[in-house]
């Protein structure tokens, strides 16, 4: 030790000084993504997931090819978004554009159909349905499949590039971009006839916007699915962010039941033996390892845990070779899991003791509170759920109700109307009968009212003047000029109105317009 | 920032704004969030050098791309006035009867000739052609000089009393002043109301008929019905041109109004004129 040169106290003064950038305040400006790998899980949440995978992937990409015979002058396609004539087809649903409250109505139905889940149990939209979740678990198929599993990919991306590391990569990449061209490819086919399509896409012959849009979503496919993943969740994804509104204290949300597991101990036999308290967790961090989102669920509800259960499968399984109950990580409300904590700590006097939860026998005592699947029905989520099915009644019934056949009358405002050379006065209407079933008709349209009036259809053979045949082609709006006339000393029939009515002789459907008739002295 | 704030739950550093007591955590940001940052500016600047986007003085600056949107919409109007070309082409080349005999060209004519009417026509004859006071109404069924589609065509093309035009329409009614005494003018005007309605003194008709009879029937006819190929309106009718009522016939005989129509063949060219024709004759009065 070198002789330090002593300095008298207070020779030198101390100034309170400290630079704006002091190593101790530095704070990087960006954070890189830490890799994750998650490890392959087995129980019956996985189960459940890839059977809820299997069902919404088939839906997704099989839905365009299935048929539906429309006639000659529809496409025989069930589902399908024809922008260009303006229709939407589901199987024998057809919408115009005027019907497109129904889309709406299911969005609505949408958004309370997610308060509801939500409600009810939690992130599950999340954590099993949502399209970041199932793609993200078909690109980890892939990954497994080609690289192995968590500790054999781990090993991979730590090791040196060696053609074997290339190949490798090179494979898991190349197919996860064919998905991602399958993905992108599915989404056109509900734009247009599916197997025509098909043809004239991979002869390059298909318009440059079904090209454009392959393109765009098999990159975001890819980016998303294969390299962004959990990314997409915590950073990109406003629903994380909304449930914080969308939970209550009994909402089921995944929970690492402390009061059990704690104090955690990997060497559980010995600590027990030395008479220490040991809870059920051995600390072997399966449940950090299969996580999607890399989390460490005993730290409690984060925004980042998609409650996709992956860890009540990881620790079930550790639990039965342990011997111990399952459930040491379940889905339980927030407010039973407070109550056991209050049970585990005594109201939070003393620290977690797991001893307080067991009867002599290492049976759960009596007040140990357990999931009650009853607290679903409480009158919050019901209430969700009668105004869900309010919608969807509201629309099945405008759907069975609605007409096929409609008439819309625009009478003419420039004129208003035209005195001819006898003195009678015509007035000018534009019909559009709108024709919304895919089969031509012969449409009677009548003047009902004003008995003396005339009707005259521009380009139209003469009637009887009250009542006219009028063919209508299949699936579109028949616009006809119609004149009106009304005698000179019959003017005063005017004031009760009239209506135009349009009927289906051979299905009774019709629909009936109420119009007005203008004259000297009465246009507005 | 002078004073920093550590939130208690997480231990991290907030930005120090605060918001009805919350505060925003001063987490780093995910490094592929910060890139895509960088590309987006990247991406700016690439754009502002393919894509007009300084604004200068007098002009913007043009981008190397040489886009612009009015060059977008001069090619999309190329583009609709090709599409139109084929039913023009047919138009100039048929007939006025042959397009009437078509459905598909009549409602290309229809509508063509409707936007023609808004430049041309409704100055005088109203946007909707319901006319006015000495101008007719082409909605109605009384036309002077013939409301078949060719003849309408005939009045459009080369006009009424148009002194410009070879072919024009002519007709000219005199004035009576020298050739009628002023109860004479009455009576004959009596006699005219008395043909629609009712005249202010039943007493002058009959004199007025023989009146009539003499001086009017060669144009107007002996039944007051009018003669197309003069022009000569129908008089025992509705419509009134230059007014109604016994006043406005009496004006008429004394100082004749006279409408003038242009002779729009050489000024929009034959196919517009057609289409014009086929348009006024749609409008409910066409023979």
């Amino acid at each position: 030790m070198l002789h330090q040169p002593a300095h008298k106290a207070g020779s030198v003064e101390r100034l309170e000084a400290e630079p704006v950038n002091a190593a101790r305040l530095r704070k990087p400006l960006y954070e890189k993504r830490r890799k994750i790998f998650p490890k392959r899980a087995e129980g019956r949440f996985r189960r459940f997931k890839w059977f809820v995978m299997l069902v919404t992937l088939s839906i997704y990409y099989l839905t365009p090819w299935i048929r539906w015979d429309r006639g000659a002058y529809a496409p025989d396609q069930a589902v399908l978004i024809d922008l260009a004539a303006r229709r939407f087809y589901f199987f024998f649903i057809e919408i115009w554009p005027q019907e497109f409250f129904f889309v709406a109505g299911l969005l609505v139905m949408a958004g309370f159909g997610l308060f509801l889940v939500t409600s009810a149990v939690g992130r599950a939209w999340c954590g099993y349905a949502c399209p970041q979740t199932v793609w993200v678990d078909l690109f980890l198929v892939i990954e497994r499949f080609i690289e192995g599993d968590r500790n054999a990919r781990m090993r991979l991306d730590a090791a040196p590039w060696t053609l074997d590391k290339v190949r490798k990569r090179v494979a898991k990449h190349a197919i996860w971009l064919v998905i991602g061209v399958a993905t992108g490819g599915a989404w056109i086919f509900y734009f247009a006839d599916a197997p025509s399509l098909m043809k004239s896409f991979i002869a390059l012959e298909a318009a440059p916007a079904a090209y454009m849009t392959v393109a765009i979503l098999t990159a975001t496919t890819y980016v998303f699915g294969g390299l962004m993943r959990e990314q997409v969740c915590t950073y990109m994804c406003p629903w994380p962010r909304i449930q914080a509104a969308m939970l209550d204290e009994n909402s089921l949300v995944v929970t690492y039941n402390d009061w059990r597991g704690e104090p955690r101990s990997r060497h559980a036999k010995k600590a027990a033996a030395a008479g220490e308290v040991v809870g059920d967790c051995v600390d072997c961090n399966a449940c950090v390892a299969v996580c999607p989102m890399g989390i460490d669920i005993r730290d409690g509800q984060q925004l980042e845990c998609i409650t996709c259960a992956l860890c009540i499968d990881a620790c079930d399984g550790v639990m039965d070779k342990l011997g111990r109950e399952r459930g040491l990580i379940s889905y339980a409300t927030l407010s039973d899991y407070a109550a056991n904590m209050a049970l585990a700590t005594s109201n939070g006097a003393t620290a977690i003791d797991p001893r307080r939860m067991r009867d002599a026998n290492g049976a759960f005592v009596e007040q140990v509170r357990q999931f009650d699947w009853r607290i679903i029905f409480r009158p919050r989520v019901l209430l969700y759920f009668a105004v869900w099915a309010l919608v969807g009644v509201g629309m099945l019934y405008a759907l069975v109700s609605r007409d096929r056949l409609e008439l819309n009358v625009l009478h003419d405002r420039n004129p208003q109307y035209v005195v001819e050379s006898d003195g009678s006065v015509r007035n000018g209407y534009m019909l559009k009968l709108l024709n919304m079933i895919p089969e031509q008709r012969r449409i009677t349209l009548t003047l009902d009212g004003m008995p003396s009036a005339r009707m005259r259809i521009a380009g139209q053979a003469p009637g009887d003047g009250r009542s006219f045949s009028v063919a209508v082609d299949a699936d579109k709006i028949t616009a006809l000029k119609v004149f009106v006339t009304l005698p000179k000393d019959r003017l005063a029939e005017a004031e009760a109105g009239f209506s135009f009515k349009a009927e289906d002789l051979s299905s009774h459907e019709r629909d009936i317009y109420r119009a007005n008739f203008n004259q000297p002295g009465t246009a507005k | 920032m002078t004073d920093k704030h550590i939130d208690e739950i997480t231990g991290v550093e907030t930005t120090g704004h605060e918001w009805d007591g919350i505060r925003e955590l001063n987490n780093p940001m995910p490094r592929w969030w910060v890139y895509s940052f960088y590309a987006t500016i990247i991406w700016a600047i690439g754009y502002a050098v393919a894509y007009p986007s300084w604004p200068l003085l007098t002009e913007a600056t043009k981008g190397v791309l040489g886009y612009s949107s009015r060059a977008e919409v001069s090619a999309e109007l190329t583009e609709a006035k090709a599409a139109q070309a084929g039913n023009l082409e047919r138009i100039a080349s048929s007939t006025v009867e042959d397009i009437m005999a078509n459905p598909e060209l009549k409602q290309f004519a229809i509508a063509a000739g409707a936007s023609a009417f808004k430049v041309n026509c409704a100055q005088c004859h109203g946007s909707g052609a319901a006319g006015g006071k000495g101008f007719p109404n082409l909605n109605d069924d009384e036309w002077l000089w013939g409301g078949k589609p060719e003849e309408i065509y005939q009045t459009i093309a080369h006009g009424i009393r148009y002194t410009g035009d070879g072919e024009t329409r002519v007709s000219e009614m005199p004035a009576f002043t020298d050739m009628l005494a002023p109860h004479e003018v009455r009576a004959t005007a009596a006699y005219v109301a008395s043909l629609t309605g009712t005249p202010s003194n039943p007493a002058l008709v009959e004199s007025g008929k023989q009146l009539f009879a003499e001086n009017c029937a060669s144009c107007h006819g002996a039944d007051a019905r009018g003669t197309r190929e003069l022009g000569a309106p129908n008089l025992a009718d509705a419509i009134w041109l230059n007014g109604e009522g016994e006043q406005a016939v009496i004006d008429q005989m004394r100082s004749p109004k006279h409408g003038v129509m242009p002779a729009w063949l050489q000024r929009i060219g034959d196919p517009v004129v057609k289409e014009l024709a086929v348009f006024v004759h749609s409008l409910g009065g066409g023979e």
